[in-house]
């Protein structure tokens, strides 16, 4: 299992915009992704329950990914963090 | 004649006949069925179907309001796609063995409910969201069409909320105004209005049963007022308000490449103040005669580390390329106070107004500094620059500022680099500034006054403090004191001064600044015109 954990840059937080190209980015992987805020723990894959998370922007999250192909998963998110959120 | 009170998100005035959009009185029944892969089937179809019209839409949208309202469109399809959606519709349809539409109907009303009950105010108004998918997707089932309104006349709009496909769909020379009993600020309908320019109301308490489409109504969207059966005199002011709206536009427009002068002559340059590469189109389309107040910050901020020297060149490069010869004054990083960056591990301060920020980051790290510094001489070969320096308090900082410039260039020169000997001036923030303003005159090309922070520092008030609005006097005579001093002092040695602060654009002190003779006036894009009109019709 891989994890790191991200500080939300973006102005507007998880809106519901990047929340979706969270959940299609997250969709490309074999791996388990999951997004982690105060607790609560949601499947990247989801949109609507990542939106729930209602993430804002300076909150951080953990991002965890288990499976086959964590590690290009894990390169994927990262990126896709770093270059949208 | 009835007036009703809302919430203006997009000020202007209209009059007209209003067309109530009702929501469809269609109500989903819940039905037995005997062959659920067949419902399921349907749905995937409607899905598709679903889709297809969001697409359309997408690129309707992307055409008339852009990219960043079109955006909701794609967002629609997605959550079409969602499977915990998906998944609650196919489960309502298999175990309770019903109707498609049924299903579809009460997944949407626990989506949005779940929505609608989070504290925070983006994600509730999401909730109508679900509920624009949910009964595009019923309406895909039961085959009736899910594309509305085909309006012949302009008219009001009036519904109980409009939905983002329903508000894209309507025909935009066909809409007068906007009034719904419900909708908030950050609603896809606020958005909309304001990028289409058209008034709007939303949160009017009103009883839509009782009006009736093809009724007179005027909006004023100054005072958040919705007048049905206006009296004659509200007719007249409304009518009024709206040629004079209408001239007012119509003659901004018109002093688009005339000069900055009054009427006894006296000229002053109108500059646009802007954040990024990317505002650069409002400068231009607003005939700015330069650019006064360029913030670096951009390059710095919403990222994790340092922009390099090349990244940093190309942007400058380009801005003073665009601007095709007319000054661009770039402001070296102001960073710190209000604007953070993490990569910079700022410590966390008692008073961030007051601290490590701007000027004094880059002379405690000089390296970050000649980055900047170095980009900037690269891009001055290009055209029109000129670096302006904030946050500064004395003259020993303007000698340490002299001391590092003067290592770039000899570097530059040593590498064959071209540059330019560019004007560089100080930005004039703080009361110690202004009271040495005579001695900062003999060592710099010019002044920009930041009125923003001078207020708080000179007023001694937080503006970020609500509690102290009713002390907060943007006018205070100290700080008008203060300007004459800093546009003498500049004056005396040959040097102009100029005002890059919110104060600069207030209408209000465009005669008093003219008078005092500041040279320069750098303002948000959409206040060039109307300051040029001022300045034409002063003696």
């Amino acid at each position: 299992m891989k994890k790191f954990e991200y500080t939300i840059k973006d102005e507007m937080g998880i809106h519901a915009r990047p929340a979706g190209m969270l959940a299609k980015e997250g969709k490309k992987y074999e791996s388990k992704i999951t997004i982690t805020k105060e607790g609560r723990t949601v499947e990247a894959s989801k949109l609507m329950a990542l939106m729930s998370l209602a993430v804002k922007c300076g909150q951080t999250v953990e991002v965890q990914i288990e499976g086959s192909d964590e590690e290009a998963a894990y390169e994927g998110m990262k990126s896709f963090f770093e270059a949208n959120l | 004649m009835e007036c009703l009170k809302g919430k203006s998100v997009y000020k202007g005035v209209a009059f007209g006949k209003i067309s109530v959009l009702k929501k469809d009185d269609y109500v989903v029944k819940r039905v037995k069925i005997e062959d659920t892969q067949a419902e399921l089937q349907r749905v995937e179809e409607a899905v598709e179907a679903s889709k297809q019209q969001l697409q359309k839409l997408y690129e309707k949208a992307l055409k008339e309001v852009g990219e960043a309202s079109a955006a909701i469109f794609e967002v629609h399809q997605m959550m079409l796609e969602d499977e915990d959606y998906k998944e609650s519709i196919e489960n309502i349809i298999s175990t309770q063995q019903v109707n498609a539409e049924y299903a579809v109907a009460s997944t949407g009303d626990n989506f949005s409910q779940m929505f609608a009950s989070m504290d925070d105010d983006y994600m509730r108004a999401r909730a109508a969201d679900i509920k624009d998918i949910s009964n595009r997707l019923v309406k895909n089932l039961s085959g009736q069409s899910a594309d509305v309104m085909d309006l012949d006349e302009p008219v009001i709009v009036v519904a109980d909320d409009l939905s983002p496909s329903e508000t894209v769909q309507m025909d935009k020379e066909k809409i007068l105004a906007f009034v719904t009993v419900h909708g908030s600020a950050n609603s896809h309908t606020a958005i909309l209005a304001r990028m289409m320019n058209i008034p709007a109301l939303i949160g009017v308490d009103m009883d839509l049963e009782a009006l009736h489409t093809g009724t007179e109504a005027a909006v004023d969207g100054f005072h958040g007022e919705f007048f049905v059966n206006p009296s004659e005199e509200v007719k007249e002011r409304i009518q009024r308000k709206i040629e004079e709206e209408k001239e007012k536009q119509e003659l901004l427009q018109q002093l688009k490449g005339k000069e900055n002068v009054t009427k006894g002559g006296r000229h002053i340059n109108l500059y646009a103040n802007i954040g990024s590469v990317a505002d650069m189109g409002y400068v231009l389309e607003n005939d700015a005669g330069g650019i006064g107040l360029f913030r670096s910050e951009f390059l710095y901020i919403g990222r994790n580390e340092l922009p390099d020297e090349e990244e940093q060149f190309q942007a400058y490069k380009q801005a003073v390329q665009n601007m095709a010869g007319k000054k661009v004054i770039i402001r070296t990083l102001d960073i710190g106070a209000d604007k953070q960056a993490d990569y910079l591990n700022i410590e966390k301060e008692e008073n961030p107004a007051l601290g490590y920020r701007a000027i004094r980051i880059c002379l405690a790290q000089p390296e970050i500094f000649k980055t900047q510094l170095r980009a900037l001489f690269r891009a001055s070969a290009y055209g029109n620059l000129s670096i302006m320096y904030p946050m500064i308090t004395s003259t020993e900082e303007v000698v340490q500022i002299q001391a590092i410039v003067q290592e770039v260039k000899e570097e530059l020169k040593a590498d064959g680099i071209p540059y330019n000997d560019v004007e560089e001036g100080v930005m004039i923030e703080t009361p110690a500034a202004v009271m040495i303003s005579d001695e900062l005159a003999k060592m710099v090309d010019f002044f920009s006054i930041g009125t923003n922070d001078l207020t708080q520092y000179t007023l001694a008030i937080d503006r970020q403090n609500e509690k102290l609005d009713r002390f907060y006097n943007p006018h205070h005579k100290a700080i008008l004191k203060m300007i004459q001093m800093v546009v003498d002092s500049a004056h005396q040695e040959g040097k102009w001064a100029g005002i890059c602060g919110e104060l600069g654009a207030d209408p209000e002190l465009t005669e008093t600044f003219v008078r005092m003779g500041v040279d320069e006036l750098s303002v948000a894009p959409s206040m060039i015109l109307k300051l040029r009109k001022i300045i034409r019709e002063m003696e």
